[in-house]
């Protein structure tokens, strides 16, 4: 051994439900979509790295970027212990097509102004911190263990966000007009982060995570109480919701995303630095 | 008759490897070392393996595997032949663990140290400091000391530090902050 890699440190932490075969399907499945989650909204929000408007903002953007590549890290590796298929949280990251991907559809969406984009970073914050909070008590500790770490990382992304949603939506005219016009635009891609399937509720029997439709509540009040501060309208019902990204239906923009960010794994195989 | 080559017999003992480790400073702070940051969680040996435990402070910090590095080095420069490295992830890593000496040498590199029970712990504080400005947190001027400070940014230089101004001094500083 030459050099320390992620890979060559061991975590010894006993989770029986790392080996149970039968469940494997359903935990590499959730798994996958919290890592894809953090993997793709942490590339995005990489994108303003030297592009946002001020640099304490650039700065921050970038150290939320790399909490959520860290995140990635996490979920992603016991990912693919629970899959014993070789695979490693590299592999899956670079290695996968769009079709393979888990992430919801709010993270791939473009960054669009500074507005767009610190709207979705709070709408996803609000739902994700409740989520990693739920997940430090799950029954698997792998999972609780990596939640207890990412939810004090997830604290200050949704102090910053839910903080901005405020200034700018109670800012001036113009970054007003924004943030309502961010909110109409992402509004149909709310309900999706709590749509809830066959994966959620074999994770919800196996006391793992929590049933996304469960969270609802306690989202809906977070976000009803940042945009009134804000001075923001909750949108109605929009009728339609956009889904499929956790099961693998994307936006035509992963696939830009997956060019990118594969694009040295493709041509050079196994490169490391 | 052959001798019996009791390899347990030289092996460092535990403290020596703790004492080893205190040298190895950190790569971004290099004023403090791993062991003043509270990273390193434990030290024992697996028969004749000596495995030492490292938490990262933050998950995606890009100083963790240079710290791995660094610690294997290090001891590969004392003389360990087996080694091996464990991730430990729980319970996670706080600014709490910063030892008293390490927060005097960050104050005197011109960082100020955390203030302990100040982390951001979610909605309803988040809401809470919205409410009311800024907070009650007060974080002296590494260089002045004066009080009389204002928080630039949550987010700074490193994934561990927020960006602060002295408005007396009027110097910018990075604040350790509390996680």
């Amino acid at each position: 051994m030459n050099k320390t890699t992620e890979q060559d440190v061991s975590n010894p932490v006993e989770d029986a439900f790392v080996a149970d075969a039968a469940l494997a399907p359903a935990f590499f499945a959730w798994l996958c979509r919290m890592g894809d989650n953090a993997l793709i909204l942490g590339h995005r929000v990489s994108e303003w790295c030297g592009h946002a408007p001020a640099l304490e903002e650039d700065i921050a953007m970038a150290n939320t970027a790399l909490d959520l590549i860290g995140h990635t890290q996490m979920w992603l590796g016991l990912a693919g212990e629970v899959e014993d298929k070789g695979r490693d949280a590299d592999a899956l990251a670079y290695l996968r097509d769009a079709l393979q991907f888990r992430n919801l559809l709010l993270c791939e969406l473009p960054n669009g102004d500074m507005g767009l984009t610190l709207m979705r970073q709070f709408l996803f914050d609000a739902r994700h911190h409740l989520m990693l909070e739920w997940l430090t008590r799950s029954a698997s500790p792998r999972v609780a263990e990596i939640a207890a770490k990412a939810v004090k990382e997830a604290s200050y992304h949704l102090e910053r966000s839910s903080d901005l949603v405020v200034r700018l939506g109670d800012g001036t005219e113009e970054s007003h007009r924004r943030m309502q016009a961010a909110v109409e635009q992402l509004w149909p891609y709310v309900d999706e982060m709590f749509v809830t399937d066959a994966v959620d509720d074999a994770m919800a029997a196996a006391e793992i995570a929590p049933r996304p439709c469960d969270l609802r509540k306690e989202w809906d009040e977070t976000v009803r109480s940042v945009f009134a501060e804000a001075t923001l309208d909750v949108p109605g019902a929009v009728g339609f919701a956009q889904t499929g990204g956790n099961l693998g239906r994307h936006t035509e923009h992963l696939g830009y995303i997956l060019a990118e960010m594969q694009f040295l794994q493709r041509a050079y195989p196994g490169a490391s630095w | 008759m052959a001798a019996t080559l009791n390899t347990s017999a030289v092996l460092p003992a535990v403290d020596v490897v703790w004492r080893w480790l205190a040298e190895v400073p950190d790569p971004e702070i290099p004023v403090v070392s791993i062991t003043d940051l509270g990273i390193v969680r434990s030290v024992h040996y697996d028969g004749d393996t000596l495995v030492v435990a490292v938490t990262p402070t933050y998950s995606g910090c890009p100083a963790t595997a240079v710290i791995d590095l660094a610690i294997e080095e290090k001891l590969r420069a004392k003389g360990t032949d087996k080694l091996r490295l464990e991730r430990r992830l729980s319970p996670p890593w706080t600014s709490d663990w910063i030892t008293a000496e390490a927060r005097e040498k960050l104050r005197a590199f011109g960082i100020a140290p955390p203030i302990d029970g100040t982390s951001a712990s979610g909605v309803m504080a988040a809401r809470a400091r919205r409410m009311t400005g800024k907070g009650n947190l007060v974080v002296a001027c590494p260089r002045c000391g004066s009080t009389h400070t204002e928080r630039v940014s949550q987010f700074g230089s490193t994934p561990c530090k927020a960006s602060w101004r002295c408005k007396d001094c009027l110097e910018p500083f990075d604040y350790f902050k509390c996680i």
